[in-house]
């Protein structure tokens, strides 16, 4: 179709040179009626005008394309960096956990810090609020230091790798919010925990350059 | 009644105990009446309201209930038809009849314009051994249950020469909600809370509980139970205030401010304006869970100084600080919340044993700790006004439960009846 309409001018173009030579090789011939002259001349007015009308379809339609197609682009970047925010978002809150009565960072929750530091340091208008939490198996009371220890020692991480220390706030809530209410090793584990939660600045994160 | 413990040899070697040691309570406070009362054994008393009269059933029952949860006497309870034929007899009582029961004291209680009149009988030497009025609302309710109480606990200090604990009520925490009960564990109450809350303790006026809430938004709160206003304290932000615990005194407050450097114990005066006072220095460790010695002089509190939490006794100025519960060499055990005793002689605490936590005591003399449980996870133990009972949260029943124990005898009975109650705080003697 797109091919037939492309070609289609250059086809007419190719018919109007050969009426032009026809016309010139009869211009010795005598003339022809004026009615007949008067009914063409309306007839390629009539086509022309057509022509002008296709022509200024076709260049509303590529300019139309043009705006889609940069929409389009647009929407595309706005989409992966959203999922990147998305992503980032995600990486700042993964939680950490800790081993029984401890508070000090296992191998693990210093891999998951680490990944947070540079989107820390890339969104500096972030800020973020660290919860620790204990399992059930200690004094409640005690635990409720525990658990501000546990959020303390995160922050400390963070700050001693260059994130302000006024961006992060710490607070705990001890043995009083688990996540899994079984007693067994299983729910424990899972209790024993520091929880990230963004503040504030986190709408769109943006990703680290490298 | 009530089924002993399940503590057989606990109850058994307690009893030994109680024989051997001079028992608790014999010193002679208040009135001292005819009546032998030996506190290594429990003598047996009758209830009996002689005529038919509104409330005299509820009355009866209340009595005869507080005197039994005293564990100090042998309530015998007669059939209703032989105590009113037997006590009905020309208005003389029939002593003999009534020593054939094994009681040797009977209280007689009968109706007045503007309550009962409280008559306790030596049922040995057939004679009236003590007699009062006392004053009742006019109307069954809180207050006139509470009244109730205080006549049983006046009836137990005539016998025993120390008042009852039947008019107090334990404050908890279920749901992070503060919450009372009367010992005999009716009228549960919650307090209107301004967040979620832990760690009540009572004002020794009995008029005020403290609590602390957690989170964000941690703060300490004071709420007068007659007024039911607030005074609260914020924490600031990256710290919590916990575990407050009222000076003997009541003039002072201690508390622990948990920071991003460890938590501390503080004391804050109510007399004047001033900075809260430092107590303890834990250079990055968690000190909590303050309680004085009766004297005011020291106190205990839960610390992990040297890595696991352990008890510590210090001078309340917090000098002489000094493990307390280092009783096994290189037992890496946690121990904690201990409650020192009102009448100074022993602390009670939880200790983790099999991964968990059984409700201990420790005598300031000897040093020696007696475990009082094994069943389920027994914790958070609290001191009576006696010294003699302990109310502690329990999973022996399945849910965690508060439960009462008479650490002289090992007897049992549960106080709380709604799953996830915990953190009890007994109150003072509540007498108007």
């Amino acid at each position: 179709m797109t091919v037939t309409k492309r070609l289609l001018p250059v086809v007419l173009a190719l018919f109007s040179v050969a009426a032009l030579d026809a016309c010139r090789r009869a211009a010795p011939e005598p003339v022809v009626p004026a009615v007949d002259t008067a009914a063409e001349r309306m007839a390629r007015e009539a086509e022309a005008e057509r022509e002008r009308q296709r022509l200024a379809a076709e260049a509303a339609a590529a300019r139309q394309r043009a705006i889609d197609d940069s929409l389009a682009r647009v929407r595309a970047a706005e989409d992966a960096a959203r999922r990147d925010s998305e992503m980032l978002r995600g990486t700042l809150t993964t939680g950490i956990n800790f081993d029984l009565d401890r508070s000090d960072l296992r191998d693990d929750a210093r891999a998951a810090l680490d990944a947070k530091i540079p989107i820390l340091l890339a969104n500096t208008n972030v800020t973020v609020r660290v919860s620790g939490h204990a399992d059930e198996r200690g004094s409640s009371e005690y635990n409720l230091a525990l658990g501000q220890r546990r959020a303390a020692t995160a922050k400390r991480y963070l700050v001693e790798r260059g994130v302000a220390e006024s961006r992060v706030e710490t607070t705990s809530f001890g043995e009083e919010r688990p996540v899994c209410t079984e007693s067994n090793e299983m729910c424990w584990s899972q209790n024993r925990r520091d929880e990230f939660e963004i503040t504030a600045g986190g709408p769109m994160l943006m990703r680290p350059r490298n | 009644m009530m089924t002993f413990a399940t503590m057989g040899r606990l109850a058994l070697a307690s009893a030994l105990l109680s024989v051997a040691v001079p028992a608790q309570d014999s010193t002679s406070r208040g009135v001292r009446i005819g009546l032998n009362y030996d506190p290594g054994s429990k003598p047996g008393i009758i209830v009996l309201p002689p005529v038919a009269w509104a409330n005299g059933d509820s009355v009866r029952r209340i009595l005869e209930r507080d005197l039994d949860f005293s564990d100090r006497f042998n309530v015998i309870s007669l059939p209703p038809p032989d105590a009113s034929t037997v006590a009905a007899a020309s208005g003389a009582l029939n002593y003999p009849v009534f020593a054939k029961t094994g009681a040797v004291a009977l209280v007689h209680v009968a109706p007045t314009a503007r309550g009962v009149h409280v008559v306790l009988h030596d049922v040995a030497k057939a004679a009236v051994a003590r007699e009062e009025d006392f004053s009742l609302p006019a109307t069954v309710g809180r207050d006139w249950r509470h009244a109730v109480h205080g006549i049983a606990d006046a009836i137990e200090q005539w016998i025993t020469g120390t008042r009852g604990i039947s008019q107090t009520r334990v404050a908890f925490i279920r749901s992070n909600v503060v919450r009372l009960i009367d010992s005999d564990g009716h009228g549960e109450e919650a307090l209107p809370m301004v967040g979620a809350a832990v760690s009540p303790a009572w004002h020794p006026n009995g008029g005020t509980i403290a609590y602390n809430t957690f989170g964000t938004e941690s703060r300490i709160v004071l709420h007068d139970l007659r007024t039911g206003r607030n005074r609260e304290f914020p924490a600031q932000r990256n710290s919590m205030y916990l575990t407050p615990m009222f000076a003997p005194d009541g003039r002072s407050l201690v508390y622990a401010i948990s920071t991003e450097n460890g938590a501390d114990l503080y004391q804050m005066s109510f007399d004047a304006e001033a900075f809260p006072r430092r107590v303890t220095v834990g250079r990055g460790s968690i000190n909590v869970g303050a309680s004085f010695s009766p004297d005011g002089n020291r106190m205990v509190f839960t610390s992990d100084r040297t890595g696991t939490a352990q008890v510590y006794i210090m001078d309340a100025d917090g000098t002489n600080a000094d493990i307390f519960t280092a009783f096994d060499f290189g037992d890496q055990n946690y121990r904690a919340d201990p409650d020192w005793s009102p009448d100074g002689r022993q602390v009670t605490f939880q200790s983790r044993i099999d991964n968990r936590f059984q409700v201990f005591t420790m005598s300031l003399r000897d040093r020696q700790p007696k475990q009082l449980t094994s069943e389920g996870q027994n914790e958070e133990p609290s001191w009576a006004p006696d010294g003699r009972h302990l109310v502690f949260a329990s999973t022996r029943s399945g849910t965690r439960q508060l439960w009462i124990l008479d650490t002289e005898s090992g007897r049992l009975r549960q106080l709380t009846h709604a799953g996830g109650s915990r953190l009890p705080a007994w109150s003072p003697r509540l007498a108007k």
